[in-house]
């Protein structure tokens, strides 16, 4: 009985490799060729270590299974729907916003998120904040270190949201539900701070080229300045977090300020009857200096009942 | 204060029903905003009375058929499960 299920298994073994290329759609798009043996030769390996312990019932019926034609088909039937599935979800996505959009600003490489996270932390030896252009459409971050980019931003949130975790943990008042409110909480507010600079962009009449994203970017910048001061206030106490409070705050500010001038301030406007700009420069000023003042605030507000 | 996405949602729902439900008989012609009245000059160096005008006027042409859905919608969720 035991020979015999070691042979039947032996012979499985062997041919385990060979039903998973039947079914290529569902193994190939995310690994490269390279990987893929390996990845076969893994499930062949773990498949077999777990063979011996569980010998009654689940091994025949698991080899059974890819030698099932029903089965198999059945299977072929799955990644079909699922490859059609993952089709519509592309189109529909790309209906609302422009992917390609959105990976211009993922292009990022180490040199730029370390020369961006100094730039965050000690903006004031900066000496060029000009966004460069390519023939009109903007370089990606991996060449300009001043164009914004999203991935500094999702990392720094998502940081916050376990740093925030960790300090309620520190406090003994840690829950899961807490750090889901947390992270809604803060994302919210994202939010609405990117609602209220579209809404205001958009009564004053200042027609600059900051799309949403590049406003979820600058929206996103100040976590860095959270994690910052949250790790001083963990580490050092209520006077570490305020003294990063303070540091991180000017340095947000004018980081903020230095950026949304480059973009609103020398914004073109497009009647070109002489008239001058649509907006007086004044409620430029008045919006720069407004969201820059709105950061500190933020900054405070998020991480005041984490470090108490 | 804990903001959650829900409450984001609801609070964006009302302030559409808001502006959705203003008048514009009794109100928006008090105001100079009626629906029917032209609005005088081109561009858009107009100030910003006349962008929020432009915004009332697109968010209630727009907004009108999506918000009658949402708000059954929401009726029905609230009536369902509190």
């Amino acid at each position: 009985m035991d020979l015999s299920h070691h042979g039947y298994r032996a012979t499985k073994q062997r041919a385990r490799p060979a039903p998973p290329t039947g079914d290529p759609v569902l193994f190939e798009d995310t690994s490269s060729a390279a990987l893929g043996p390996s990845s076969q030769g893994y499930y062949a390996s773990g498949y077999n270590m777990e063979g011996p312990p569980n010998d009654t019932q689940g091994g025949p019926g698991m080899n059974n299974l890819f030698a099932d034609p029903m089965a198999s088909a059945a299977m072929m039937y799955g990644s079909s729907l699922a490859n059609r599935g993952q089709e519509i979800v592309n189109k529909e996505i790309g209906r609302f916003m422009s992917v390609n959009k959105l990976k211009y600003f993922f292009a990022v490489d180490t040199r730029y998120v370390l020369k961006k996270l100094m730039i965050l932390m000690f903006p004031y030896t900066h000496q060029d904040w000009d966004v460069r252009y390519h023939r009109d459409t903007p370089l990606t971050p991996r060449q300009d270190v001043n164009a914004p980019d999203l991935y500094i931003p999702t990392m720094a949130f998502i940081t916050y949201i376990l740093l925030a975790g960790m300090a309620l943990g520190i406090q003994k008042r840690f829950s899961p539900e807490v750090l889901g409110l947390c992270a809604s909480t803060a994302l919210v507010w994202v939010i609405i701070e990117v609602l209220i600079m579209l809404l205001s962009l958009y009564l004053l009449t200042v027609h600059s080229d900051l799309s949403t994203f590049d406003l979820i970017a600058y929206s996103g910048y100040k976590y860095v300045g959270i994690i910052f001061t949250m790790t001083c206030g963990l580490l050092f106490g209520s006077d570490g977090y305020f003294v990063a409070l303070a540091w991180s705050s000017f340095a947000i500010m004018f980081f903020i300020v230095r950026s949304l001038k480059m973009k609103i301030l020398t914004s073109v406007s497009s009647d070109s009857m002489g008239m001058g700009s649509s907006a007086k420069p004044q409620i430029r000023i008045y919006i720069t200096v407004a969201t820059a003042i709105f950061q500190p605030i933020i900054i405070y507000w998020l991480t005041s009942h984490l470090v108490r | 204060m804990a903001l959650t996405l829900y409450s984001l949602i609801q609070s964006v729902i009302l302030c559409t029903n808001a502006i959705a439900v203003l008048h514009e008989e009794r109100f928006l012609c008090k105001l100079g905003w009626a629906a029917d009245q032209g609005v005088g000059g081109f561009g858009d160096d107009l100030g910003i009375k006349a962008q929020i005008h432009n915004l009332v006027r697109s968010v209630r042409t727009v907004m009108r058929v999506p918000l009658i859905l949402v708000n059954s919608a929401c009726i029905v969720l609230l009536l369902l499960f509190g």
